[in-house]
């Protein structure tokens, strides 16, 4: 597990290698063996100084997240920081130097193990990473990190690596003082042994008698402004949401203002509250757990083995193809973008052509690697161009009759195993699919926009999908460095489905006589990345509209009015404000100058005389979404609860802090969420009535993710 | 309990809290002491019956901190048997100073005593404290801390009070007080800061803006826009008031407060002390309070302290002559004009902070003495103090003529 040896210059090397992991992890067991062999090379009176690196090809990524949770008791919790620190400290305090080969990625724990070394000397492998990015799923540098990186760097310097989960490259790891040297791979030990020979006076900065804080002591006005600021921008940013950010800040300050020893007590005090925190357990099962189980297909079928896709073809060059056909392009696919005009699909290019300048101009690509990934792009509007693709994708509008179209066409063309995908985002795939020859191989690829940016790709099985269709559209998303969900067709399927609860709950706040700035600001402090009546602008409300006519139509009399839907059709039939597109709908939006709620709002929607506590309108939002989600898996539209999690954060950005709708109803308890639907039910009307399955899992004591109990 | 008596008041002017200031060149602890001197000389008092010496002080660091209430009566030369004790409720320092001399007086613990404040803004920077409040991450956070003009800011958009409104209360305020100026309205609390040859320092209350106008104040750009939208503090506390869609963020450096160095004594005793002195007491403290507020809208407390106080002495706002209440920011006395249904003519008839300046620490104890002077000069029976707090909260003082 960690390999030991001391050379004949009397030189120790502590040589990670956890050959049954995929990389070294901090786990109480490769914790016991490191405390062994680091304190027999200081009690060997043959060993001058030690060497601690790693066989494999990170050096270490962090703490085990398997084994985090095991221990969700303060007092045991607690303890295990303090043993940590303890032989952190050891290290420090030893009388020998000890030196951190870095010779791949050290994150979190890992790093935190360089930071108690004496010197860091990395690796200049320009994909290795360093940094202390716990935040990202809800944690917190709980290895020292937040007493030692500020001591070494400044408050001002560390906090926000920190607070936003920095992870930098070796040469950005030594400009922001991460590490001391930066030296060729090949030279990596050399250069520690060197070090170690050089006799260095093993002692830490922050252990000598005339330590000072790199940017000026506790209350200077540096550190008053560092914090009254930060504290200030931290919950600007973030709403208030999330508990670790708002730790890291306390630790830092109030660790900054006594000694090492009780710096790291107190951040032990803070890591321990965080870790028992339930943001930190949802985030960690959906952003790492969730996360890394969707990008690795946990959801493919076995069979067939997975498939390379060499070209594919795009059908449709508006905004969506075009965000598709560069992501491809990107990911080294051939790509031919097809419109009805070769002006259409030459426009569609255009969209990767800006995107790439920017990079280049950014220093982030090479004019070379720009015009290999464009020259993957063909525009064209002949379909028989598309021969030789193993996937088409169907970016065009929303109209069966379009879309059985080009269906058709492409299908006259393509080999008989290929895919074919339809981006749609309502209609449902099995839908569509009666448009095809072989619906057997049609599946829905919902992406989100901007493509590029947007992680999550919406997998949709239609109801004659093959196993070998999935599997094969999988592999395309994994190729395509996007993560996929799968689900089951159903109207708006999984996300938009969801996502729309938010925003009619919000049109429904508004027609009951919530202040609009209440209304969209309660949004934020929930969670949401934006106000619902912003996003409706941002969708445009003619599309709703038009959309809820379409649902109309199609269920007939099983159809059920919505709370919201008077806003809506006032809006769009007798205001005539259609949202952001048309310069004007809840906001308006001058040309110049920010965007503002349209003052005339609460006007047209008379403000009621009693205004709800932002707390009953947060707790709206929450749970309209969540009793959702919970009938998309009740309907079997979502199947695993990791997807849903993942779903909803990556595609719509439900409140992260939350680890997704599921982890929030498991966070608050079945029970107890059965309750709150049922009180807001009676109280909103029966979109909040929690469903049968809700119930019968709340009886039986039963959990999404824990399917035993 | 034992009645507490308003024997004296004195207040040295405020001079401009700049470098080029007046009183900028006199450290902290001699501008108290020149209250303390000017408060002695003028009732021929016999110092060694002083119990106590109460001074409020916001920043007590420096050469304000270590207790300059007992270093005041050092430097002042008082009897050695006079104790001195500093206070901070922040902006109402110096009047809680004069309420808790008042509270000693009536618990019957001590005899006289004096109430007041220091604040020399010039020498001791606001903010050079520090403080838990704005800087520990965990409270600041929890409690939706920005900076006071950030509060003031919001206070205005939420209650509807506009740019218009504070300008044309800060004309308003620099008119009063300029003309109680010129009629020496000021003479009798007014006590000029002199060196040590005797010479005159400062005589006169030094930040006054007589001619200020809408327009001269239209021209003034808002102090606190900036640091609220780049630091967030603006976001901040929507997040704590989210019926509100943006800060409107109407105070400038015209209809705020001004920053300016000053001191104030208020004598106070039980009526036997003053028949031993043969000193006639001026006014009756009736009541007094102080409540704590929501802390980032931080400046509602006016009202809330006022009703306390008056609440505690049977009285309602209708049976108060005339009322003081600080001018930190032209919204809060607004505000409390809203609230109250006090009239403006009622309120701070002869200017206040706006155009006099406020030394932090002092201000409470000063406004104790000026609404005194004009109950006096007007024949009137009650008047009432009151001032916002940091942190949110108010303070209040009752009184009345005997």
């Amino acid at each position: 597990m960690i390999e030991y040896q001391v050379d004949a210059d009397g030189i120790a090397t502590i040589a990670w290698a956890m050959r049954d992991r995929p990389m070294n992890v901090l786990n109480a067991d490769s914790m016991g063996l490191f405390k062994t062999l680091v304190e027999r090379a200081i009690a060997d009176p043959a060993v001058k100084g030690a060497i601690v690196t790693s066989a494999k090809d990170d050096f270490i990524a962090g703490a085990d997240l398997q084994r985090i949770f095991e221990t969700l008791e303060p007092a045991p919790f607690f303890e295990r920081c303090t043993t940590f620190h303890a032989l952190t400290r050891t290290i420090e305090k030893s009388g020998k130097p000890f030196v951190a080969a870095l010779n791949g990625t050290a994150l979190g724990g890992g790093y935190e193990i360089a930071l108690a070394c004496h010197r860091r000397i990395a690796a200049d492998r320009p994909k290795m990473q360093l940094g202390l990015p716990e935040v990202a799923i809800g944690l917190m540098p709980g290895g020292g990190g937040t007493q030692r990186l500020p001591r070494l760097i400044g408050a001002r310097a560390a906090l926000p690596l920190m607070l936003e989960g920095k992870r930098l490259d070796p040469k950005a790891a030594l400009k922001a003082g991460l590490v001391d040297a930066l030296v060729p791979p090949a030279e990596l030990l050399a250069a520690a042994k060197a070090w170690i020979l050089s006799r260095p006076e093993p002692v830490q900065p922050w252990d000598r008698k005339d330590f000072k804080l790199p940017d000026g002591g506790a209350w200077t006005p540096r550190f008053v402004e560092t914090f009254m600021a930060g504290t200030a921008m931290l919950r600007a940013k973030t709403h208030g949401v999330y508990p670790a950010p708002r730790a890291i800040m306390s630790a830092v300050y109030e660790g900054l203002q006594v000694p090492i020893d009780a710096a790291l007590r107190i951040e032990a005090r803070w890591f321990t509250h965080i870790v028992t925190s339930p943001e930190a357990r949802g985030m960690v099962r959906t952003l790492f757990f969730g996360l890394q189980s969707a990008n690795k297909l946990a959801n493919r079928p076995k069979a067939p083995a997975p498939r390379k896709f060499a070209k594919i073809g795009v059908l449709g060059a508006g905004m969506m193809g075009a965000g598709i056909a560069f992501v491809s392009a990107a990911a080294g696919i051939e790509v031919v973008l097809i419109d009805a005009t070769l002006a259409q699909a030459e426009k569609g290019k255009a969209y990767s052509v800006g995107l790439l300048d920017r990079r280049v101009k950014q220093g982030r690509m090479t004019a070379a690697e720009r015009d290999a990934v464009l020259a993957r792009i063909r525009p064209s509007v002949d379909y028989a161009e598309l021969a030789g693709s193993q996937l088409a994708i169907e970016a065009v509008f929303e109209n069966r009759a379009i879309k059985a179209e080009v269906t058709n066409k492409a299908e006259a063309v393509l080999a008989a195993d290929a895919v074919f995908a339809s981006n749609t985002s309502t209609l449902p795939i099995s839908g569509l699919a009666e448009a095809s020859a072989r619906p057997e191989r049609f599946i829905g690829l919902h992406f989100f926009s901007p493509v590029d940016r947007m992680m999550l790709v919406e997998v949709i099985r239609g109801a004659k999908t093959s196993d070998e269709c999935l599997a094969w559209a999988l592999d395309f998303v994994k190729a395509i460095r996007k993560t996929p969900i799968v689900v089951n067709d159903s109207r708006g399927f999984y996300t938009s489905r969801v996502f729309g609860t938010y925003v009619n709950e919000g049109l429904a706040m508004l027609a009951e006589g919530v202040a609009p700035a209440l209304i969209e600001n309660a949004g934020r402090l929930a969670g949401m990345p934006v106000g619902p009546l912003a996003l409706a602008d941002e969708v445009s409300l003619d599309l709703m509209h038009k959309v809820r006519a379409q649902t109309k139509a199609d269920l007939g009399k099983d159809y059920r009015t919505g709370p919201g839907e008077a806003v809506l059709t006032a809006m769009v039939e007798t205001l005539g404000r259609v949202g952001k597109k048309a310069g004007k709908g809840f906001y308006a939006y001058p040309e110049s100058g920010k965007k503002a709620l349209w003052p005339d709002l609460a006007k047209t929607f008379p403000l009621a005389k009693e205004q709800p506590e932002a707390a009953e309108l947060i707790e709206r939002y929450l749970t309209v979404q969540a009793v959702e989600t919970a009938r998309c898996v009740g309907e079997k539209v979502v199947v695993d609860p990791a997807d849903a999690d993942v779903g909803a954060i990556l595609g719509w950005g439900f409140a992260p802090q939350t680890g997704g709708p599921l982890s929030l109803i498991e966070g608050i308890g079945l029970g107890d969420f059965v309750a709150r639907c049922e009180r807001l039910a009676q109280r909103h009307g029966p979109r909040f009535t929690p469903p049968a399955l809700l119930r019968e899992m709340a009886a039986k004591g039963a959990s999404f993710y824990n399917k035993a109990a | 309990m034992t009645e507490a008596f308003i024997y004296d008041a004195v207040r040295t002017p405020r001079g401009k809290g700049k470098t080029d200031g007046a009183l900028h060149e006199v450290p902290a602890v001699r501008l108290a002491a020149s209250a303390l001197t000017s408060l002695a000389a003028r009732s021929r008092l016999d110092t060694g019956l002083v119990d106590d010496v109460v001074l409020g002080c916001v920043e007590p660091v420096g050469e304000q901190g270590a207790d300059i209430g007992r270093s005041a009566v050092l430097e002042a030369g008082w009897a050695e048997s006079v104790a001195g004790v500093q206070i901070n409720r922040f902006c109402a320092s110096g009047l809680e100073a004069c309420n808790m001399a008042a509270a000693q007086v009536m618990s019957g613990q001590s005899q006289l005593t004096v109430g007041g404040g220091v604040e020399s803004m010039s020498r001791v920077r606001m903010g050079s404290a520090g403080g838990a409040w704005m800087v520990d991450p965990e409270l600041a956070f929890r409690t939706y801390f920005v900076p006071q003009g950030v509060s003031a800011d919001l206070l205005a958009t939420k209650y509807g009070i506009s740019r218009d409104d504070v300008d044309a209360y800060a004309v308003e305020s620099q008119r009063r007080a300029a003309a109680a100026w010129s009629e020496g309205r000021f003479e009798r609390s007014v006590a000029p800061v002199k060196d040590q040859n005797g010479l005159t320092v400062c005589a006169k209350d030094e930040h006054l803006r007589p001619g200020t106008s809408m327009q001269s104040l239209a021209a003034l750009t808002p102090s606190f826009a900036g640091i609220g939208e780049a630091i967030g503090f603006d976001a901040v506390i929507q997040q704590r008031y989210p019926e509100v869609e943006r800060v409107n963020h109407v105070h400038t450096p015209g209809n705020s407060s001004g920053i300016v160095d000053g001191a104030a004594a208020v004598l106070i005793g039980n009526r036997e002390i003053g028949s031993k002195l043969g000193l006639k007491p001026r006014a009756r403290i009736r009541g007094f309070a102080s409540i704590g507020t929501e802390p980032s809208i931080m400046l509602t407390g006016p009202s809330f302290s006022v009703e306390k106080a008056l609440q505690r002495a049977g009285m309602g706002y209708g049976d108060v002559d005339l009322y003081e209440v600080n001018e930190a920011f032209a919204a809060v006395v607004l505000r409390f004009m809203q609230v109250s249904n006090v009239w403006f003519d009622k309120i701070n008839v002869n200017g206040g902070a706006i155009a006099l300046g406020h030394p932090l620490g002092a201000t409470g104890a000063m406004l104790l003495g000026t609404v005194l002077d004009e109950m006096e000069r007007r024949g009137l029976g009650t008047g009432c103090v009151t001032l916002c707090v940091g942190a949110g909260m108010g303070t209040a003082t009752v009184i009345e003529r005997v």
